[in-house]
């Protein structure tokens, strides 16, 4: 063993500014849950797999329904897709709170916070960011496979719109699974609400059937399900031209256009964040 | 200055009391070992200390500055090793030493060489880039001591360092242990085991049920208990009768402060005595009235004399009557965010 004596303390007074101690705290964070992933990646080639097979099965259900059946006189396959595509950015994002509560359990977010973190927020961040890129990749798979099988590709301003309106349902369940990470009491309630929520949620949105199939009741609880505020601006983007003031959902309670699906997915993602912010506050201070 | 000053701590869990007005000095550079039984309180201690737990009273200092308004400054100075290992299991160890030191915003280059060179002194260079996930015990405590030390800190504090650990990683983290305090780091170290603060601290203080019972150095502790300690058994086996017979006889003697009959030893008698002489007179005594002598040992007082002193029981007793009461659902609760 060496006796050279141990070098006199560096950290004590270094302080390099807030925005590069932010930025190297989240950066390490974010590095180790894409080491986790890179090498343990089954929940990201699940996380395609399942969706994948939705569309093909679902897809061939389907594929002899009558002509003309579907708005605008789209294949089942082609209508289907969009609810695909949103499902797996849900469904990914759902998971967003699974690491942290395993660091909650295994202790391993004590370590986290012994460190001087300029922010504690970087933990949450990190999180996000992570999560984002997952979903945003598993998407774009779904969406390159729907390619393949002739269901179509949304071109240019198109697919700006899909991102954003992806991005933006990811951020708002990312923010709902953290909440339930910091509020639950283990991975198994976590895990149970997951399952739970999950494919209600799917068949009670407009990802498989149009608002006009289903029986009153059903109509509302679909017009109220964040998931159809993003699958139908989706949806439109596929279709072909974009005209975002185009009525999208003909809801019960009235029409949405396209500017109204973004709205209410924006203020759903702030209402979120807003709502979990006290709970992440005196859970990590 | 000293670098840790606890007032009056206190902390309840429920209505169980964890610290009960508990006061504790270190000065700096010191190695300060925490002795007391499972349960006396010392992991909340030191998790208020880490700025893991919030006291429900008391004040806390450390390197001057108040830990309960400026956790952050306490955090740079301060490593923290807990108990129980928190380790991600599918990073190497150098991926673990390099998160954590950029938690603690250490330069690039700084925080790389800070690595290697921990990495020689524990000697983990062997495994270090192997995952977590396949370590032994020993190999965890001596990454978690790594990352404890990346940022240099001023005060180390360790939460039972050495419980099951094989003899290379216990003397290759007692050996670096010591060099930190030679070279000016103060060291808080808590433990049930006697021997391991008797060979590493240089002051000490005992702890039981959340409050300090004795403090100073372990020689101070065991020489203001004065006398020598004797263990006699007539015979391997000896009834209450017996043993309570020998007692009466032995106590009179001159030079015999105490006779204490333990029950929980097959009714050995515990003594202490003045010194060398008694021995003598005690075995003509016995020698007088018939009686053989099974065993006999004599020592110096130990500081598991000096924790019976000041608190009327065995460590060891201490230990097997909270062993049955512990709640280790609750207590990882408590741990949990």
């Amino acid at each position: 063993m060496t006796s050279s004596p141990l070098k006199a303390a560096p950290s004590l007074d270094t302080d390099r500014g807030a925005l590069s101690e932010l930025s190297q705290e989240t950066f390490a964070l974010t590095r180790r849950l894409f080491l986790q992933l890179a090498r343990r990646p089954s929940t990201l080639v699940a996380g395609v797999l399942q969706p994948l097979i939705w569309l093909t099965l679902f897809g061939a259900l389907f594929a002899k329904a009558p002509e003309g059946l579907l708005p605008g006189g789209i294949s089942y396959g082609r209508f289907l897709g969009a609810g695909v595509i949103v499902f797996t950015a849900f469904s990914g994002a759902l998971n967003a709170g699974l690491p942290v509560m395993f660091d909650r359990e295994f202790g391993f977010l004590n370590r986290l916070l012994v460190a001087p973190l300029r922010s504690r927020s970087s933990i949450v961040l990190a999180s996000v960011l992570y999560i984002t890129v997952i979903s945003l990749l598993q998407s774009l798979a779904i969406m390159a496979t729907a390619a393949a099988l002739g269901y179509g590709w949304p071109g240019g301003a198109g697919l700006l719109l899909v991102l954003v309106t992806l991005l933006l349902l990811v951020f708002a369940v990312t923010a709902l699974s953290l909440g339930l990470a910091f509020a639950l009491p283990g991975h198994i309630e976590l895990i149970a609400v997951i399952f739970v929520a999950n494919l209600p949620l799917l068949f009670a949105s407009t990802a498989l059937a149009p608002l006009a199939f289903m029986p009153n009741w059903m109509e509302w609880l679909a017009s109220l399900n964040p998931l159809t505020f993003a699958i139908e601006p989706i949806r439109a983007a596929y279709r072909g031209p974009l005209d975002l003031s185009e009525v999208l959902l003909e809801a019960p309670y009235g029409d949405i256009t396209g500017f109204g699906c973004l709205a209410v997915l924006v203020v759903l993602t702030a209402g979120l964040f807003l709502l979990i912010r006290p709970l992440l506050n005196r859970k990590l201070t | 200055m000293a670098l840790i000053e606890l007032r009056q701590l206190n902390k309840a869990y429920g209505d169980v009391s964890a610290l009960a007005g508990l006061d504790l000095d270190v000065p700096e550079a010191c190695f300060y070992g925490l002795l007391g039984p499972n349960g006396a309180g010392k992991t909340t201690a030191l998790r208020i200390l880490a700025t893991l737990l919030a006291p429900d009273s008391g004040q806390v200092q450390i390197d001057g500055v108040d830990a309960l308004k400026d956790p952050r400054s306490v955090r740079r100075r301060l490593g923290y090793v807990a108990q129980e290992v928190a380790i991600d299991k599918i990073l190497t160890g150098r991926e673990l030493l390099q998160l954590q030191g950029d938690l603690f915003h250490l330069p690039r280059r700084l925080r790389d060489e800070q690595i290697d060179d921990l990495i020689d002194r524990l000697a983990m260079n062997e495994w270090v880039d192997r995952r977590c996930g396949t370590y032994s015990g020993g190999m965890r405590r001596r990454l978690d001591l790594a990352a404890g030390l990346l940022h240099r800190p001023k005060l180390l504090v360790l939460d039972e360092p050495t419980v099951g650990l094989d003899i290379e990683s216990r003397a290759a983290i007692w050996e670096l242990l010591r060099e930190l305090v030679r070279d000016g780091t103060g060291i808080l170290l808590s433990s049930h085991y006697l021997e391991e603060v008797e060979a590493l601290a240089d002051r000490m203080a005992i702890i039981d049920a959340g409050r300090v019972i004795a403090e100073g150095t372990p020689e101070g502790l065991k020489q203001r208990l004065g006398g020598d300690r004797v263990t006699l058994r007539i015979r391997e086996f000896s009834d209450a009768a017996e043993a309570e017979r020998v007692s009466a006889l032995l106590q009179p003697l001159e030079g015999v402060q105490q006779v204490v009959v333990n029950r929980a030893q097959g009714f050995s008698l515990n003594l202490v005595i003045d010194g060398d002489p008694v021995v003598e007179t005690m075995r003509r005594c016995l020698d007088a009235e018939g009686l053989p002598v099974f065993a006999l040992a004599q020592s110096r007082p130990s500081l598991d004399d000096v924790y019976l002193q000041a608190t009327g029981r065995t460590l060891m007793d201490a230990e097997l009557a909270v062993a049955g009461q512990r709640d280790v659902k609750q207590e990882r609760r408590q741990s949990m965010r």
